[in-house]
């Protein structure tokens, strides 16, 4: 018998069973609570805070993806703090990022009416397009280090291990071990951080090349070999 | 970032693990491929070449217009089988033909190909075909089905071959893989599919992987193994000559020599007997044979498995306990297991260790043939194999005949009840009298056959030959008629995976050129023949190929219940026997088809070629990760810049002896025939062992391979041959500035 527990979201009493998850608690009510680093293939890491929510005796925001229902608990969702906290994260997020392909972000920003200049002195985090294997292209200006690359490569699908966190602080960003390029790493290649990337930082090299400008009949010959990619 | 026009869920056309995809097309192309997160084979996991390696379907060398020999517009009918330009003008495989454009013949003779259009093309098919049948008979005429092609397609090319020209000789690619599997599951059990479902493997509490380098042939089941260990508390054992990935989150490796399975596997059973570890209750209800079997055990010693197969005692001990003693253990299994002169023999001993041990008829146990292709699950099911209508019916049973007589309208007693060739039989059979007309339809035998030099002369020996493929590949540059047909992108249909999952194919755009859909094709070369031999139709006017699945189901019960609109979400697992049926994931939980499972007493038969002074390696061949048995889809792909060049493993132990460097060119040399290719010097093969991937046409691994055969199920001995390897030079390599740098293991 599972252990069914009662709190309260929003001002509404909703069900849920003892630890389950406060997300999807939210969410199995018809309660939305945004996210960006949550994936539902990926394990949970409360890295970008987006789905923060106040819980009543609490000093600070709760990240609701890690965070476990309990009986009684008081949960506000969009309390004026949450909202604050939110298009603060927003803000940071544009005032150093690439955010052109993020079209859900987008969105949240006007939601929550995040102002892109809202730090206009910040430094971006700024690199070249890294293009070093066959199947995809790997832009860090539009990475927000979600994260879900790094765990997909890991235990969450792969266990290939290709590719981890580079440096610290500010500097942070994904890489292989000893920069090496992408073929000479463990990567076997499956595309499966390109496929939980929620920016359009790893990006597969055909739809890549296209953007460029080039036709899919002159993608093909290039991949026939006739001529030679340096 | 782009935005499609539309995205068109569909599945793999690669291996038998039946990845669900999603294409995302915009103006006629794929630009991406996803897979959704809830798909229960591959919960949205995909490898790299379900991923990135459709681009094949836009290749340059893809052939979309339909071309005949030149002799065959000229009305001169016999000329191919003369000196003027024939099939012997086909490029040499090896060295220097590295990926050659075969469509480069000698414009000034009548042996040059030349582009028709589909009236033409199908109209001399079906005019040499009735020509040689009429001439010859049934005997003459041969077909090769495909296990790329959709179960449709299928179906109906073995049903023009049986009801048209009424012959057995069908068979594919099936014979090359799983054929021992196969037919020792039909003795033992009455079946020939796995068990159970590959996502069953996390339930699992103890699994033997054997003979399959999971990890690089079917990825994503090899990610749930993973998982299995890693987050389930499962214990993997692998027993595989090469030290595979898997062994990384093994618990134990069991290095034996190719070819030495079955001392191995019944020395584990000699244990689980000798210690008491057998499941009596299951002995008793549910089999039989197992007095005559236990005394069979007698020799098969631990210590006598390892003087064979170098595999030490104590492990063999280890792991017999472990597998026996599990609460729910599996196995699951590959070519390594079947691809010997002791193929069938192979998997007898491991079904052996389910029947002692119970490990069978329940979910998370089972016996777990890995199917290679796509759909070679289906292609089988389809009847698509010299002794079995769709279905697995005997063709050899009259009542089974009477079936399919009734569904294709053919007069009482005549369909053949002669078992027709298997694959390597046809091709053997090639010569006056015997067979001579073929009709190939995606399948590469000049590359996937054993001792191709052999293949070759076979091949020259054909008298009309029809290639029905999307590029010009190594056989069909041997054929008189290239009929462009489509990839899975291009069409609609089914495949059955390995786990018996009967899913969807759908097509993101229409063909290319002036290509067609398979099933089309044969409709149409099938109503050609008949009106050309005044025979009443077998049917052939459908509309969608629905009603070709339909039909085949009206016979065959393992597919009665299932629609394509009962599967345009889901797959569903066959048997479905009715309508409302929701399949059977698990088989064999109250019995076996055959009644009860038939224990089998084995004998140690070596492989046929032994080591010596002068060939003194094994060599074993397998695939790589990046690419697909002959190449004509992975090597026309962005996949070959992963991986541009054929590489041979060779021990550091056995390279030091022979002072051999990693990168080195070698020529790998065996009694029938010799390549040369670059060495990988890794501890992924054993000392003693060399292993070579078939995939590279410029160092054919099957130049070398032994055409010995299995003596039930005449798959060849692709897994041992003796070779010598000794160095080469550089501009030996069929394309010395190809060289793979790959991190990966």
């Amino acid at each position: 018998m599972t252990n069914q527990i009662i709190l309260t979201i929003d001002g509404q009493q909703v069900e849920a069973e003892q630890g389950a998850i406060l997300l999807d608690v939210a969410r199995e009510n018809g309660i939305d609570i945004p996210t960006i680093c949550f994936h539902e293939a990926t394990t949970a890491n409360a890295l970008c805070r987006i789905c923060v929510v106040e819980v009543e005796g609490q000093r600070v925001l709760q990240p609701s993806c890690i965070v476990r229902a309990g009986a009684g608990m008081k949960v506000q969702t969009r309390s004026e703090k949450v909202i604050r906290a939110r298009r603060t994260i927003l803000e940071m997020l544009a005032s150093t990022m690439d955010l052109s392909e993020s079209t859900e972000i987008q969105h949240m920003m006007y939601e929550y009416g995040a102002s892109s200049s809202r730090f206009p002195d910040a430094q971006r985090r700024e690199s070249q397009v890294k293009d070093d294997n066959p199947m995809y292209v790997r832009d860090y200006s539009k990475c927000l280090l979600c994260w879900r690359c790094v765990q997909v490569c890991a235990e969450d699908a792969q266990y290939t291990f290709a590719i981890n966190f580079d440096g610290r602080g500010f500097e942070t960003q994904i890489g292989t071990f000893f920069d090496k390029k992408i073929p000479e790493t463990s990567c076997v290649l499956c595309g499966q951080c390109v496929a939980v990337c929620p920016t359009g930082a790893l990006k597969p090299k055909r739809e890549f090349l296209l953007e460029q400008g080039m036709s899919a009949q002159e993608i093909s010959v290039l991949n026939s070999g006739r001529k030679k990619r340096k | 970032m782009i935005k499609p026009d539309r995205i068109v869920t569909t599945t793999c056309p690669y291996c038998g693990v039946g990845c669900n995809l999603q294409l995302h097309v915009k103006d006629e192309h794929i630009f991406k491929v996803t897979s959704p997160f809830d798909s229960p084979v591959n919960h949205g996991n995909l490898c790299v070449k379900g991923r990135f390696g459709y681009d094949y379907v836009y290749h340059p060398k893809r052939v979309t217009t339909p071309m005949v020999r030149r002799y065959l517009l000229e009305g001169n009918k016999e000329i191919g089988n003369q000196g003027l330009g024939n099939r012997k003008d086909a490029p040499e495989l090896g060295r220097n033909s590295l990926i050659p454009n075969y469509l480069i013949t000698n414009p000034s003779t009548p042996w040059d190909w030349v582009e028709t259009d589909w009236d033409t093309a199908l109209n001399i098919t079906a005019e040499n075909l009735v020509r040689i049948y009429k001439r010859d008979g049934s005997d003459a005429m041969a077909v090769y089905a495909c296990a790329k092609a959709t179960n449709e397609d299928n179906y109906l090319l073995q049903k023009m071959y049986r009801a048209i020209f009424r012959t057995n000789n069908v068979d594919h690619c099936t014979r090359l893989c799983h054929a021992g599997s196969v037919v020792a599951l039909q003795q033992a059990t009455g079946s020939s599919a796995m068990s159970n479902t590959a996502s069953q493997v996390i339930q699992n509490d103890v699994f033997i992987v054997t003979g399959s380098n999971t990890s690089e042939n079917h990825p994503i089941i090899a990610l749930q193994m993973k998982e299995a260990v890693r987050q389930h508390g499962a214990k993997m054992i692998v027993i595989d000559p090469r030290r595979i990935e898997l062994v990384d989150f093994a618990e134990m490796w069991l290095p034996l020599k190719p070819g030495t399975n079955v001392p191995v596997f019944s020395a584990m059973a000699q244990v689980i007997l000798k210690e008491g570890l057998t499941n009596p209750e299951f002995i008793q209800n549910r089999t039989e044979g197992f007095n005559d079997f236990i005394e069979s055990l007698d020799k098969f010693t631990p210590e006598y498995a390892e003087e064979i197969s170098g595999v030490p005692a104590e492990d063999i001990r280890k792991a017999a306990r472990m597998y026996a003693t599990a609460k729910k253990a599996a196995i699951y299994w590959g070519m390594g297991i079947s691809q010997l002169s002791h193929g069938t023999a192979s998997a007898l001993a491991l079904i052996n260790l389910a029947f002692l041990t119970g490990h069978i008829g329940r979910e998370g146990t089972g016996l777990n043939p890995l199917r290679g292709q796509n759909n070679v699950q289906g292609a089988s099911d389809m009847g698509c194999m010299p002794f079995h209508y769709p279905g697995y019916m005997r063709v050899d049973n009259p009542d089974n005949r009477t079936k399919w007589e009734k569904a294709w309208n053919i007069e009482p007693g005549g369909l053949s009840l002669k078992l027709g060739l298997t694959t390597t039989e046809i091709l053997s059979h090639a010569h006056e009298g015997g067979i001579r007309a073929l009709y190939i339809m995606g399948e590469n035998p000049m590359m996937s056959e054993p001792n191709l030099n052999e293949t070759r002369k076979h091949m020259e020996q054909l008298e009309f030959l029809v290639a029905q493929d999307i590029f010009m590949t190594e056989s069909a540059a041997f054929a008189d008629v290239f009929l462009p047909a489509t990839p899975f992108a291009e069409k609609d249909g089914t495949f059955s995976n390995t786990d018996r999952r009967v899913q969807r194919v759908r097509a993101a755009h229409a063909p290319r050129g002036q290509a067609r859909v398979d099933w089309q094709i044969i409709c149409d070369v099938a109503q050609r023949i008949e009106t050309k031999l005044g025979v009443d139709s077998a049917y052939w006017k459908y509309s969608h190929p629905e009603e070709i699945l339909r039909e085949m189901g009206s016979v065959n019960p393992d597919y009665a219940g299932i629609t394509y609109e009962r599967i345009v979400k889901l797959g569903l697992i066959y048997p479905v026997p009715t309508l409302t049926h929701p399949g059977t994931p698990t088989l064999f939980t109250e019995s076996f088809p055959r009644g009860r499972g038939k224990f089998h007493p084995l004998d140690y038969v070596p492989a046929m070629e032994s080591v010596d002074d002068e060939f003194p390696f094994i060599l074993t061949t397998g695939r790589v990760l990046e690419h697909w048995h002959g190449g004509s889809m992975t090597r026309n792909s962005s996949l070959n810049e992963a991986y541009p060049e054929a590489r041979v493993e060779v021990h550091p132990a056995d390279a030091e002896i022979h002072g051999i460097r990693n990168g080195d060119p070698v020529t790998v040399k065996s009694r029938r025939g010799e390549v040369v290719l670059r060495v990988t010097v890794t501890e992924k093969t054993s000392v003693g062992v060399v292993f070579i991937p078939f995939h590279f046409v410029e160092a054919a691994a099957n130049l070398l391979t032994n055409d010995a055969l299995d003596p039930q199920a005449k798959i060849p001995e692709f897994k041992a041959c003796a070779v010598q390897v000794f160095p080469a030079r550089k501009k030996d390599l069929g394309n010395p500035n190809a060289v793979v740098n790959r991190g990966r293991y």
